[in-house]
């Protein structure tokens, strides 16, 4: 029984030239405690998709099932991580990890003190407790808005692009540290990145996904043991989805830019 | 070789500090480099005085001020006739005039800003009538607040907070648009309330922006309680400043020039401070921050 579920998920934005569908007839089941990892190329809708599933957006066509219910908006049961860093610039590592917990909607959540005294430990912040986030590194960063939102104690995570804006060492050590976290608290996750290494090395099943508009292509079954471990990207198994899964992107994104091209030229005649 | 040393030590000083303090450095006493300038100006203007070059009774010498503006605060020596021992009341009723007056203009001020800057909807409501009513200056709320409000103490206090209004509405409503959206997403994720989302983010958010404008209107005050104390009222600094101008004693209205300007960058000191103590999180990634 799937925990989550999309039925002929559509979303159409109102332009100036008419409307624009970022996303058309998206079906896809999500079962509990099951990582899935979301790629594209660049304008293939998949961070709208994470919005709709957040409660940012409604979808215009088809509906989001969550445990049961329609998503009317957003809520606690599902943690947002964003790219850009949502931490709160005056509040200290462990008063962001508290905010949360702080707020009305969780107060049955237990003591913030515990939590957060657990979610330190857990992200190895603890010796940075009392800093802003502004003295913190981008990985801390990232960590700390980790943390806060794992305080809240979410039934599914969601996570737009959570490294892109690492470099290339600080984020293949946060996906280790993200894999590490998951196979703990193991929540259902949905991840969206541009990063087919990371898509596929986090991920149960990864979605590619095309563009104008965004539907979904492929579902890959990634077939990799679990825990995963670093050396397994140097794995046969692992180069064969890795170049599969680019090609199809790689595909997607030659065709989108053509198109692009030939309906600008339309415009212009 | 030389000349080539400095220019490399100044390029490696405006590179990685401020180079106004960088260049003059550590090497002259903190105590010389704050006193030099007004001691000179002090000198400057007793040997003016001294020599005759300007009328004493024109430009009084600085020692004159200090002596009547002694007597004007202790009522010790009559130095100051007619005024002697009363700067103690007219300083406590501008004091009294700027901080009610501010009070009201700066609450009413973050009002306005946060529904401004919150709704689209009051946007369109109140925003076009602030924008107009903000280019007409104060003092030409004068005649009118003072048909409205008669003489008193009234119309100073509108006057002050009228002029502390503008700044704070549209700094406050400025500081509320440049919250980041991923914040106030961030909050609703968790499930913040309408009032935590105003409370726990949108306002620490804005309050940067805020304090700018909280800062602009206690320099506005200032000016507002002489100009109200000149045509509404008959006590306070600016009062004593123009009664001594209509009896001629210079010495009186330099003293109270100069109370105002202690008393106003006393005030600045105070808003600086308390920003300081609830900013302290936003010097950290700011130029500002920077020693």
């Amino acid at each position: 029984m799937a925990r989550i579920s999309l039925r002929h998920v559509g979303k159409t934005f109102a332009g100036r030239q008419g409307d624009v569908a970022a996303l058309a007839g998206i079906n896809l089941d999500i079962v509990d405690e099951e990582f899935i990892s979301i790629v594209g190329a660049s304008g293939c809708g998949k961070t709208t998709l994470l919005n709709l599933l957040a409660g940012f957006d409604i979808a215009t066509k088809g509906e989001i099932i969550i445990d049961g219910a329609a998503v009317a908006g957003p809520g606690p049961d599902r943690g947002v991580v964003f790219q850009q860093t949502a931490l709160f610039p005056w509040l200290s590592v462990e008063e962001n990890i508290a905010f949360g917990l702080r707020l009305r909607a969780n107060k049955h959540k237990g003591s913030p003190d515990k939590i957060v005294e657990r979610m330190l430990e857990r992200t190895g912040l603890a010796a940075f407790r009392s800093r802003r986030p502004a003295e913190l590194s981008g990985g801390m960063r990232q960590r700390a808005a980790i943390a806060s939102v794992l305080a809240i104690n979410p039934s599914t995570l969601l996570m737009d692009e959570p490294f892109g804006a690492l470099d290339a060492l600080t984020r293949s050590i946060m996906q280790d540290f993200l894999l590490e976290v998951w196979e703990e608290e193991r929540k259902t996750a949905l991840l969206v990145t541009h990063d087919i290494d990371e898509a596929i090395y986090l991920a149960d099943r990864t979605v590619v996904m095309t563009a104008h508009p965004g539907r979904v292509r492929e579902i890959i079954q990634v077939d990799l043991p679990r825990p995963r471990r670093y050396e397994m990207r140097s794995e046969k198994r692992f180069i064969a989805l890795r170049d599969h899964v680019t090609a199809i992107v790689r595909d997607e994104a030659i065709r989108g830019a053509v198109e692009m091209r030939t309906s600008a030229t339309a415009d212009v005649w | 070789m030389v000349a080539r040393g400095r220019w490399r030590g100044a390029q490696h000083l405006i590179k990685h500090g401020r180079v106004r303090w960088a260049i003059t450095g550590r090497s002259l006493l903190l105590p010389v480099q704050y006193a030099a300038f007004p001691v000179a100006l002090l000198v400057a203007w007793q040997v003016c005085a001294q020599i005759g070059f300007i009328r004493r009774n024109v430009l009084p010498a600085p020692t004159d001020v200090a002596l009547v503006w002694f007597d004007l605060i202790t009522g010790a020596t009559d130095a100051a006739a007619r005024y002697s021992g009363t700067w103690l009341d007219h300083a406590a009723a501008s004091i009294w005039r700027v901080f009610t007056g501010f009070a009201w203009g700066v609450a009413l001020g973050i009002l306005a800003g946060l529904l401004i800057g919150l709704s689209r909807v009051m946007e369109r409501v109140l925003d076009p009538t602030i924008q107009v009513l903000r280019n007409i200056p104060v003092t030409a709320w004068v005649p009118l607040s003072l048909v409205f409000f008669g003489i008193g103490n009234a119309p100073a206090v509108f006057l002050i907070g009228l002029g502390a209004f503008f700044p704070v509405a549209v700094n406050t409503t400025h500081g509320v648009r440049q919250i980041n959206v991923t914040l106030t997403k961030a909050a609703r994720m968790m499930g913040a309330n309408q009032r935590e989302l105003l409370f726990r983010v949108i306002l620490p958010g804005a309050l940067p922006s805020v304090m700018t404008g909280v800062r602009l209107s206690m320099g506005i005050a200032w000016v507002l309680v002489v100009v109200a104390e000149i045509l509404a009222v008959r006590s306070g600094l600016g009062y004593l400043l123009n009664d001594a101008y209509l009896f001629y004693r210079n010495d009186v209205v330099i003293a109270a020039m100069l109370s105002i300007g202690i008393l106003g960058f006393v005030s600045d000191r105070i808003v600086i401070f308390v920003r300081n103590h609830l900013l302290e999180w936003n010097r950290l990634d700011t130029f500002g921050g920077q020693n």
